[in-house]
């Protein structure tokens, strides 16, 4: 048996895991055979192992061997070779997806085992693993994808299994309404990366990341763009990451999404999903090098979330909406190193910063009996220094910017009253106008569903 | 044009339609049901046969070998083709599903005599390859909903008058174009009429009309498989101008957003489902009217896809219908608790219309953008902001009916056994469809090659416009297939 044939089966046991599981938390309830909390805890503990054995099995090859890229491919999905369309499914092994991959499978593993307990005998708790293998699945694909499009599919797992979780308690509005925000930015990200794919597609032909970052292994591969294609498909990759991160001036979903429960706030803002936007910067950094434009849009974009979710951070009222500004200011900083042209320092940045906030995360709900413990133990309150803002800023100014960081910087007011209120102004004259026009032609009122009540009141926090 | 080996395709029509007849003279609901079950299970199973039967052929093109009606007519009146092999079954299907789904509840209201009918009418429709035959079984079927709005003492005239000038629109368009003076003139009138069945704005009225006064199961019959965009590919594609193809190019992209915003802002589940269903099929028609090889497998593809999953998610507001009566959207509705199932479902069939990876709709989705993309960059990015915009109207319904406080009630809510196998058949198509996409997407290139030629046969040689896209619309050198080498692509595709 080769090396490369032993990399093929460890790269399909990382793939087959996640797939597995989802495969059987999603059938089992479709046959009418729902599965006890136990049975769903031992296939996820098993699934997640398992690929993880199999990744640091690739890893363990990898540095045996000093091979820096190990490709898994599948052949076309969906290919019309006489019209040119091939839908790869490729999947790579290399310095940035292999730590991002063991990255994901530590993380999920272990906010697994917490999230049994956690949500022991919790009414929603087989539909909170199903959506977490949804995840899993889609962090994997996403992590090792070796063509835009392979990436597009985990791309959009993670998106929708986050808009589930977000809602996970159904039985309230507001995170039922805050999943659904989050979908909206979401379906702009997606929009956005998939323009870049047929982009990428158009200028160089097909979209596969050898070829359209070069064939050397990351992070030395030299794109084959112009700069002025670099900057337009880079620009749609920008838009596409920031929607996934939350960085300005999509930043205003991150505090809605800490509404799910505390395990996928930890796994999906504070470790894995939040960074998937900082991922796709990396992978596509080559293109990012071809234009010094494009370098400063990803610069400007990552200091200037870093600066506002470091004042919004300040000022919040709960923990976790702290915590959840906290990690987009170090994602915005992030974002910055990649666009000044730094490879490695963003990625281990990544890596710790992930592993540092699901624990701050996990430890949330558990804060105010951390600060008694530590304040039983000084025997006072803790002390409170003076800051740099106390310092040097006259009050008017801290005031203005308290203001400004306690209403999250008007992000989301702001797209309400330009983008969504308009939006829907102008389709309800257009519903009003057609109400007219049938009520003419019918020579009465011709809606019955005018007449259909609404069956209970609308959710009080709406 | 070979023969197939048992006449398929008079069985699945007259089945059906012997069957109406029969559950006409029944008195008693329950056998009615039964027996519209056994003869729209039978048409599905003759519509497999079909195909199958003609997939061993080696024939683009096969009649009944034995048609009754062939003498009368002087030439075959049904055939199946690459276009229509698979499209039979998926139409079989669709009835079949809504009989099958069909509560006890609603027993009463639904007639299976007029839904037998329809089914009838519709097979015929897509068998059928004389013009004139489409013509009248075009028109045809517009008669059951009428009857039916007319048995329920529904206001009639906002569907009477857009059905009837649909008919003149057609009639008067197919005889000039059959006249051969005034084919222009002819195309242009058969475009107008197709684009009225479609529902293209502002003629679109007659559709949420047609939701809010007819049963759910029979808005749904006469919707979901797209007759309007078959008898455009039959009708128009074939002999309609590059200006022409342009206009419905502008009219299906501006009639897809339209309505994509308007699903965004409804209160009520019917017209929310209408809307979304006409965005997707005018995003159906802008890839048949981008008439390259890629945009045609795209939108044939998306076609399949689209009329099943949107079969499953109006199936599925109709069962939460049976269950809480019309559904509103302005509230919280938490049936998430009472049927799960059925919110798997709604979400995995409203995931599928929008081209969610792992489902049917994905790839269809794909080529789609894809051909968009190669014909004109600001028709991939509509295609592309469209269906973000369809994604955001399934995700705010499935929150409104699945999600909040369930309500109690006293009796029991959970899946029925014939709506469980609904539900089964519906996803394991959808996920089927969606993890294995390539014999489908190679059956539609098939079919999107013959649409090619039909076009190029009947475009004179010395046209100045060649065969293929508008010349606004394309600017890519490889969409459109050179026209000597498409027999050659499709016995290769077909090998």
């Amino acid at each position: 048996m080769t090396i490369d044939s032993i990399s093929g089966v460890l790269g399909l046991g990382v793939l087959a895991s996640p797939a597995l599981l989802l495969a059987v938390l999603g059938l089992a309830p479709s046959v009418g055979r729902p599965m006890g909390e136990a049975a769903i805890a031992r296939w996820t503990a098993s699934c997640v192992v398992a690929g993880l054995l199999s990744a640091l099995g690739v890893l363990a090859l990898m540095l045996a061997t000093g091979q820096r890229h190990v490709p898994v491919e599948f052949g076309d999905w969906v290919a019309i070779p006489s019209e040119h369309f091939h839908f790869r499914l490729k999947f790579i092994f290399d310095r940035l997806s292999t730590p991002f991959l063991i990255l994901t499978l530590v993380m999920v593993g272990t906010i697994g085992a917490f999230a049994d307990r956690y949500l022991h005998r919790e009414p929603g708790y087989g539909r909170f693993f199903r959506s977490f293998a949804v995840f899993l699945l889609g962090m994997v694909v996403a992590s090792l994808a070796g063509t835009i499009e392979t990436l597009f599919l985990g791309w959009e797992l993670v998106g929708l299994s986050s808009a589930l979780l977000v809602a996970f308690f159904y039985e309230r509005a507001a995170p039922v309404i805050n999943a659904q925000r989050i979908w909206s930015v979401y379906r702009i990200s997606d929009a956005a990366f998939l323009l870049a794919a047929v982009a990428l597609h158009r200028v160089s032909g097909e979209g596969d990341f050898a070829t359209i970052t070069g064939t050397s292994p990351w992070p030395e591969g030299e794109a084959a763009l112009s700069p002025g294609q670099a900057l337009g498909v880079g620009l749609l990759l920008l838009v596409a990451a920031s929607g996934k991160s939350g960085l300005v001036p999509f930043s205003g979903w991150l505090p809605r999404a800490m509404e799910g429960p505390t395990p996928s706030s930890a796994v999906f803002y504070g470790a894995l999903s939040v960074h998937l936007g900082t991922f796709l910067l990396l992978r596509a950094s080559p293109i990012i090098d071809r234009s010094e434009t494009l370098g400063a849009a990803v610069v400007a974009v990552g200091l200037a979330s870093a600066v506002f979710a470091a004042i919004a951070g300040r000022v919040q009222a709960d923990a976790k909406s702290a915590l959840a500004f906290a990690s987009l200011t170090q994602v915005g900083i992030i974002t910055a190193e990649i666009g000044l042209g730094l490879r490695y320092i963003p990625l281990i940045h990544m890596i710790g910063h992930a592993c540092l906030r699901t624990l701050q995360l996990l430890r949330a709900p558990s804060l105010l009996h951390d600060y008694h413990q530590l304040e039983n133990a000084i025997g006072g309150h803790l002390p409170r220094g003076e800051g740099l803002a106390d310092r040097w800023l006259p009050e008017r100014a801290r005031r203005a910017i308290c203001r400004f960081g306690f209403e999250r910087g008007h992000l989301d007011a702001a797209i309400d009253r330009f983008v969504v209120g308009p939006f829907l102004k102008a389709f309800r004259w257009c519903d009003r106008m057609e109400r007219r026009w049938t009520d003419l032609l019918t020579g009465s009122g011709s809606r019955e569903s005018d007449r259909v009540p609404p069956s209970s009141p609308i959710g009080e926090e709406s | 044009m070979f023969g197939l080996h048992v006449p398929w395709l008079e069985l699945c029509i007259l089945i059906p339609a012997a069957a109406a007849a029969r559950v006409a003279t029944l008195r008693e609901p329950g056998a009615a049901r039964r027996l519209s079950l056994i003869a729209s299970g039978l048409a599905l199973a003759c519509a497999l046969a079909a195909w199958q039967d003609f997939a061993r052929l080696p024939s683009p093109s096969s009649q009944d070998r034995w048609d009754p009606l062939a003498p009368l007519l002087g030439e075959p009146l049904f055939a199946v083709d690459e276009l229509t092999a698979p499209l039979l079954p998926m139409a079989a299907l669709i009835c079949f599903l809504t009989n099958l789904a069909t509560l006890r509840a609603k027993f009463r209201v639904f007639s299976f005599a007029r839904s037998l009918a329809a089914e009838a009418i519709l097979l015929a429709t897509l068998a059928c390859v004389r013009p004139w035959g489409l013509v009248v079984l075009l028109a045809a079927g517009a008669v059951p909903p009428f009857l039916e709005l007319r048995a329920r003492r529904r206001p009639t005239r906002v569907f009477v008058a857009h059905m009837t000038l649909f008919v003149a629109l057609l009639v008067a368009g197919r005889a000039l174009v059959a006249g051969g003076g005034a084919i222009t003139l002819g195309a242009a009138l058969l475009t107008a009429a197709l684009l009225l069945r479609v529902g293209i704005v502002p003629v679109h009225c007659w559709m949420t009309d047609l939701f809010e006064h007819a049963t759910f199961g029979t808005a749904l019959l006469f919707v979901s498989p797209m007759v309007g965009v078959y008898g455009m590919a039959r009708l128009v594609l074939p002999v309609a101008p590059p200006g022409i193809l342009e206009a419905i190019s502008i009219a299906s992209i501006i009639t897809a957003a339209y309505a994509a915003g308007m699903a965004l802002v409804q209160r009520e589940a019917r017209r929310f489902f209408c809307y979304l269903f006409l965005s997707h099929s005018s995003l159906v028609l802008v890839g048949m009217e981008a008439a390259t090889p890629i945009g045609l497998t795209g939108a044939l593809s998306l076609w399949l896809s689209v009329a099943l999953a949107l079969t499953g998610f109006g199936l599925t507001i109709r069962s939460v219908e049976s269950r809480i009566g019309r559904v509103s959207l302005a509230d919280f509705h938490g049936l998430d608790a009472h049927v799960p199932m059925l919110a798997a479902l709604f979400l995995l069939t409203g995931l599928a219309s929008i081209g969610f990876p792992g489902t049917a709709g994905f790839v269809g989705l794909e080529l789609l953008v894809e051909g968009a993309s190669r014909s004109s960059s600001i028709l991939e990015a509509s295609v592309v902001i469209i269906t973000a915009l369809n994604g955001l109207a399934v995700m705010q319904a499935f929150f409104r009916i699945f999600t909040g406080k369930p309500n109690p009630t006293s009796i029991d809510l959970r899946i029925r056994r014939p709506e469980r196998i609904a539900v089964l058949t519906l996803m394991a198509l959808i996920l089927g469809g969606g993890l294995i996409p390539q014999p489908g997407v190679s059956s539609r290139y098939r079919a999107a090659l013959e649409l090619v030629e039909a076009r190029r046969r009947h475009t004179p040689a010395d046209s100045p416009s060649p065969p293929g896209p508008p010349p606004m619309l394309a600017h890519h050198p490889s969409t459109t297939g050179t026209p000597s080498s498409l027999p050659q692509a499709r016995r290769d595709e077909r090998r």
